[in-house]
């Protein structure tokens, strides 16, 4: 703003710093992306911010935790399959699928500890059950889950090595219990699966709270496909029927899933989901989850074909957790993502006749 | 089981035995000075530590920056010419002009009236708002929490337990002001540049646990206080149970209402709004946003047992897929 007349003689400002009233900005690469930069081109808008500064914090939380939506829904859909195995008496797949239930989660609750900002202080999250708190919750049930995928994982183990496992007696209580160990835990994985999805949801973070209705159906789908395709690279076809259709299933559940989402959202809250790095992540998942369908359905019988359809699907799920994350951990750095969807919803209000439930008021 | 939404007394839901009034701050930004004194009080106070390198940032006056793990008041602000001016007062009327009646003759005034209208400056005008934790009715960062290191306190606050928090960072993504954040001991960045001198800090206590406004509950147990509100000196800040706070509000943005001041409008007044109206109540000259504040907040709470519900819904799917391809035969 000019506040006296040499002002106008200034030199133009050529990037540094935010001016308050940034417009419609689109990502379009180095230059702007960051926001430090107005775009030339870009008329101003109706949009303020205060120094184009976050109006709400990104979750502190690095790779770790995408890692742990993947690995959380792997393990909990492989925990499935395996109590599908054991049921119908597939042993192959049932003991693959039990060793990836107890990996899969194992890695993943190393990764949640480490993200923690006081490590040593885990046990906490089982201080108290609250209802309130899907971190909680999901605490609980990934205590249950690993509890039964552990025993079922080490009588395999223990079969495996020729029974060498210092066990002593307590191998007949093992044997007795693996069986109902593995339903307690297939019992907890579709828990496991999805609880993730309430877990991001459920924050002010603009574009995981704006797919709250979906982003449970894409997080199960995801984790079928994933664990359908892990069972693929693992289980000689002979055995791996049940992998290939749940592989279809959650190939065609993510998909509708996904393009629902995409659909719902407010516009400008799914936009980083199309831009950017998570973007790009979201599209090529979408593309491997396409392939490695096509691929379970046309050559899902011939073992290197399975082999290759199922790490495609492993990927695309992974892609799909690792671009969520990212996208809303970007929603929340740019102010925009908050304060427009949040305007124009409270003038959709007020345009209804309803004006009595903003935070702002006259009186 | 406590509500999710809507009016209601947060102490007493939290089953507090002795539940005390309310307790809030009313923040009178158009009597602001931006001095910063509630900044430096509270940091002394709560001993927190300094954070940044005390770079400038280019926003006028503003160099802390944003609400953060180890700054619990921040004094924003905001320079503003004549048409930015005119919008603040044209959006201020079309909120008058809703139907809420508002607009009436002042309050009868004090035999001594201090002179508290803020200077009319159609040209320029400077914007200065000390922000604070909201203290919300529904707080998204307690009821996000695993630990129940964050809870609320029988005046209706909410504080962390330092000691429990582990760290996980829910509360931080989960807040709807951006209030919360996890400490970091800022020593991330070598310094690069030749004979800069950091200097000696003192220990950073309370290292990644999630930090935030207690509204010095250590004050407020004694009968004192908070440190910003005891040391601001044009009384822009106020503190006292929420309900007075509130009829403070209203009376103060009448009078300037009554004076043509119609930019000026309240901020979490309203116990009707998604987070059910929040503990620190503020005036503002201008749009929410303006200052860095959300125009819409809603406490994502509010929309749980909705979530849990498609969750269920979800994970059913999930079991009815893998029942279909056990079941589904050797194909």
């Amino acid at each position: 703003m000019t506040t006296s007349e040499s002002d106008s003689l200034r030199p133009p400002e050529t990037g540094g710093r935010r001016r308050r009233t940034g417009g419609r900005r689109r990502r379009t690469g180095a230059g702007g992306a960051d926001g430090s930069r107005e775009m030339p081109m870009v008329p101003e808008a109706e949009f303020t911010s205060y120094y184009g500064r976050p109006v709400v914090k990104p979750a502190p939380w690095g790779h770790d935790i995408a890692a742990y939506l993947f690995l959380g829904g792997l393990g909990g859909g492989s925990a499935l399959l395996a109590a599908g195995a054991q049921l119908t008496g597939q042993d192959t797949l049932r003991r693959n699928c039990r060793l990836a239930a107890i990996s899969a989660v194992g890695l993943g609750t190393v990764a949640l500890v480490r993200d923690l900002g006081r490590p040593e202080r885990f046990l906490n999250m089982l201080r108290t059950i609250k209802l309130t708190s899907p971190m909680s919750l999901g605490s609980w049930i990934l205590s249950a889950f690993s509890t039964g995928a552990g025993v079922a994982a080490a009588a395999e183990v223990d079969r495996m090595t020729g029974q060498r496992l210092p066990l002593g007696p307590l191998r007949r209580v093992l044997r007795a219990v693996e069986g109902p160990a593995g339903l307690e835990a297939a019992a907890f994985a579709p828990a496991l699966a999805v609880y993730t999805a309430v877990l991001l949801a459920d924050t002010a973070t603009p574009t995981w709270h704006a797919a709250h209705e979906e982003l449970p159906f894409v997080f199960v789908s995801s984790a079928s496909l994933a664990s359908a395709g892990l069972a693929m690279v693992t289980t000689p076809v002979a055995q791996a029927a049940a992998a290939r259709k749940l592989a279809v299933l959650g190939v065609a559940g993510d998909l509708l899933a996904t393009t629902i989402m995409h659909r719902r959202m407010d516009p400008v809250a799914a936009e980083p989901l199309h831009e950017g790095r998570a973007g790009t992540m979201m599209r090529l998942s979408e593309a491997l989850a396409v392939a490695g369908g096509i691929g379970t359905v046309l050559g899902g019988r011939r073992r290197s074909v399975a082999v290759a359809s199922g790490l495609a699907l492993l990927a695309a799920s992974a892609l799909t957790r690792f671009g969520v994350f990212e996208a809303g951990i970007e929603s929340a750095k740019d102010p925009r993502y908050t304060i427009e969807p949040q305007k124009r919803r409270l003038a959709a209000r007020r345009a209804a006749g309803i004006t009595n439930d903003s935070i702002t008021t006259a009186d | 089981m406590p509500q999710f939404a809507g009016p209601t007394d947060p102490a007493a839901d939290a089953r507090w035995p002795d539940v005390r009034p309310r307790k809030g701050f009313f923040t009178d930004t158009s009597i602001c000075i931006g001095c910063k004194a509630c900044e430096v009080a509270c940091k002394e106070w709560n001993r927190n530590p300094r954070d940044g390198d005390l770079e400038l940032l280019g926003s006028s006056y503003d160099n802390t920056g944003a609400l953060g793990a180890s700054t619990w008041r921040h004094v924003a602000f905001i320079e503003q010419g004549r048409e930015r001016i005119e919008q603040a007062r044209e959006s201020g009327r079309a909120l008058v002009d809703l139907g809420m009646p508002g607009v009436g003759a002042p309050p009868p005034a004090d035999p001594v009236p201090a002179d508290t209208a803020p200077p009319d400056t159609p040209e320029f005008r400077w914007l200065m708002s000390s922000d604070v934790c909201k203290h919300c009715t529904h707080a998204g960062c307690l009821d996000a929490c695993p630990t129940g290191a964050l809870f609320r306190t029988e005046f209706g606050t909410v504080v962390i337990q330092a000691d429990v928090c582990n760290g996980c960072g829910t509360c931080v993504a989960a807040c709807p002001f951006g209030v919360v954040e996890r400490r970091r001991d800022g020593t991330a960045a070598p310094k690069t540049k030749r004979g800069e001198r950091k200097g000696e800090q003192p220990e950073v206590p309370n290292l990644g646990v999630a930090q935030k406004c207690t509204l010095c509950y250590d004050r407020l147990i004694d009968d004192e206080t908070p440190a910003c509100a005891h040391t601001c000196p044009t009384t822009s800040i106020k503190f006292g149970d929420r309900a007075e706070m509130v009829s403070l509000a209203r009376e103060r943005v009448a009078e300037l209402h009554a004076q043509g001041r119609t930019e000026a409008r309240l901020y979490g007044a309203n116990e009707l709004d998604g987070v059910g109206g929040i503990g620190s109540v503020f005036l503002l000259l201008d749009e929410p946003e303006v200052y860095g504040l959300p125009p819409d907040p809603r406490v994502a709470t509010a929309d749980l047992p909705r979530m849990y519900k498609l969750a269920g819904l979800a994970a059913g799917g999930m079991i009815a897929a893998a029942v279909l391809s056990v079941l589904g035969g050797r194909s």
